[in-house]
């Protein structure tokens, strides 16, 4: 056996510990950002601050929930993530559906199929985009942030995989009594289809938290910038010059303790879901890369 | 009567070819009413803009629009391969994404290699929980983390040089070799977690006879590695290598942008931000378009051609 040889031993020893820091060194960088933020003003511009907090305080905490343009930022955020990923799953769960039919049975499948993998294919790319929402008046209004990525041709290629894999005797069975195309979409595959729904749901919700850039271009009015693009603004760019904001708010962003605050606020929703997330995501993903 | 008769009888696979295809629709139109607000969202948020490409042979004015700006054929595009910034823009993308394609490709299997040789599931679950976290968090929190983590003024990584081995401080997001280093590796560092789990369930999949096997002919642990669970492995990393093709032209939009500043233009910049800044702060619409429209015509030819080659080596679909 090779787990007896000294050699595989000393291996194993040195393997443990590679692959143990590697994984602290995933989470390091953010336990730094928490420990900043939970520091004081005086300690944090010191550097001296690393992996645990030096003169425990919540004040940088009470300021950032005291910054109106904060509050406003993370409650459009709520907003058009709980929208955005309500109707991009109506929309993907109803066309997967559809096109989960057999080719025999839905001639049309096959010109639906490419005309939506070509969309994953070819874009027409950011100016075309762009001046199509301001043609359309969606600047400055929530459905520029939810409709042009209301569909997920990914995931509804997902999630049609894994309703083809239902079996074809559940569906009759369930047509011989009676049951119409809805019933039979809300009784059989959608029960039957939880983990995969789980995972594109969770994936979706995700998506819309982190998305930044469509805030920051089809936002004109700083008052409805998403949380990430209101940090993309004023913590990662620095850039105070859209925002209209008092002096001491304005003083009190650019201390490094509240930028700290800021981050972990912005990624505490995507921690609080991680371990829901990572319960589905394995399946999901393999379910993805392997077809009948 | 008689004429009528002939008529009807001059057509009858036409009419028949018709009445079947509604009698088709009257049965299949739930189907398409199903699909339907799928294929409206396509149409407008994908295909119109695809229509708005026009633009990059235009000298697009928002006040003219499509139909009364000028037509200037390709002068863009000449544009692009003369100014010396384009043409740099387009090297930095390749190396970039060149780079990042190689070790985002060797690492995670080197990584899936090592955690197989943990055999307690604890440990093993563990690694597993934390190395993919990172993919999770957006490149606007990772850019806030780090810019924090690695600023020239006491920045934990250069504070940790100092004292630890007494470099001198590094200016990783000012200069330009050192911000594409920062690039490659803190993409890796995202990424190298999600993308193990494929080859981990390859590996899961290895029939352990084909192991007791190996043993009784006295293979080592690392030549069962090499002999069995690589080759096992193979097909799917043939596979995403080849799918990996497609993004030769994209170098990480969002991980740049919310890394970059104008020292590091010069190494740093890539087609997709050079898009973004030429359209939205110099408004210079269809120029931007034409780069962006280049590069959407390399990718989709890569993308064809490395489904091609994975449906070919790899038996891959996508639907």
């Amino acid at each position: 056996m090779y787990h007896k040889s000294t050699g595989y031993r000393v291996f194993s020893a040195f393997n443990h510990l590679f692959l143990i820091t590697l994984s602290l060194l995933c989470i390091l960088p953010l336990m730094h950002v928490l420990a900043v933020s939970f520091s004081g003003k005086s300690a944090a511009t010191a550097n001296i601050v690393n992996l645990w907090p030096v003169d425990f305080t919540l004040e940088s905490y009470e300021k950032t929930i005291n910054n109106p343009a904060f509050i406003r930022a993370l409650f459009y955020s709520v907003y058009r993530t709980v929208l955005g990923t309500a109707l991009g799953m109506a929309v993907i769960v109803f066309a997967g559906y559809a096109l989960s039919k057999r080719n025999a049975a839905f001639k049309s499948r096959n010109v639906y199929m490419w005309f939506f993998v070509f969309t994953m294919l070819f874009s027409g790319g950011l100016v075309p985009g762009y001046i199509l929402i301001t043609e359309l008046h969606l600047i400055n209004t929530i459905w520029a942030l939810i409709l042009p990525s209301a569909l997920s041709v990914y995931n509804m290629i997902l999630l049609m995989n894994f309703f083809r894999t239902i079996p074809a005797e559940l569906e009759e069975a369930a047509l011989i009594d009676g049951a119409g195309l809805f019933r039979i979409l809300f009784s059989i595959h959608l029960p039957v289809s939880m983990p995969a729904l789980a995972t594109i749901t969770l994936f979706t919700l995700v998506g819309h938290w982190n998305s930044w850039f469509d805030g920051l271009i089809y936002m004109m009015d700083t008052k409805k910038y998403p949380l990430a693009t209101f940090l993309q603004t004023v913590v990662v760019q620095q850039d105070f010059s859209k925002m209209s904001l008092n002096p001491q708010d304005m003083e009190n962003l650019s201390q490094r303790t509240v930028k700290a605050a800021q981050i972990f606020i912005g990624a505490l929703p995507i921690l609080l879901v991680y371990p829901f997330l990572q319960k589905y995501f394995v399946k999901g993903i393999v379910l993805g890369a392997v077809k009948e | 009567m008689k004429s009528g008769l002939q008529a009807q009888a001059a057509t009858p696979s036409a009419i028949n070819r018709k009445s079947k295809w509604i009698r088709g629709l009257t049965k299949t139109w739930p189907l398409h009413l199903l699909i339907l607000p799928a294929a409206v969202i396509a149409i407008v948020f994908h295909y119109l803009p695809i229509m708005g490409l026009v633009m990059a042979f235009q000298d697009y004015k928002p006040w003219l629009g499509f139909f009364k700006s000028d037509w200037v054929g390709f002068k863009h595009f000449e544009s692009l391969f003369l100014f010396d910034e384009s043409v740099q823009v387009i090297w930095n993308t390749l190396i970039i994404s060149v780079l990042k394609i190689v070790f985002g490709l060797f690492v995670p299997i080197c990584i899936a290699l090592l955690l197989n040789e943990i055999r307690k599931t604890g440990i093993k679950r563990s690694v597993q929980t934390l190395v993919y976290l990172p993919h999770f968090l957006s490149w606007v929190i990772l850019g806030g983390i780090l810019i924090d983590l690695l600023s020239v003024k006491g920045g934990l990584v250069n504070r940790m040089l100092t004292d630890w081995f007494g470099i001198a401080p590094i200016f990783f997001l000012g200069d330009g070799d050192w911000f594409r280093f920062v690039i490659v590796v803190s993409d890796i560092w995202k990424e190298f977690g999600f993308a193990m789990i494929i080859y981990l369930a390859a590996i899961a999949g290895v029939n352990p006879a084909l192991y007791e096997a190996a043993e009784v002919d006295g293979a080592t642990r690392f030549q069962q590695t090499m002999n069995v669970t690589l080759p096992v492995m193979l097909p799917i990393i043939v596979v995403v290598a080849t799918l990996q093709l497609g993004n030769v032209l994209n170098a990480g939009f969002d991980q740049i942008f919310n890394l970059y500043n104008p020292l590091v233009y010069d190494k740093g910049d890539i087609i997709d931000t050079f898009v973004y800044r030429s359209a939205m702060l110099k408004g210079d619409f269809s120029f931007a378009t034409a780069v962006g429209l280049f590069k959407s015509i390399i990718s989709f030819v890569l993308i064809i051609v490395s489904y091609r080659l994975a449906y070919r080596f790899g038996n891959y679909r996508i639907f």
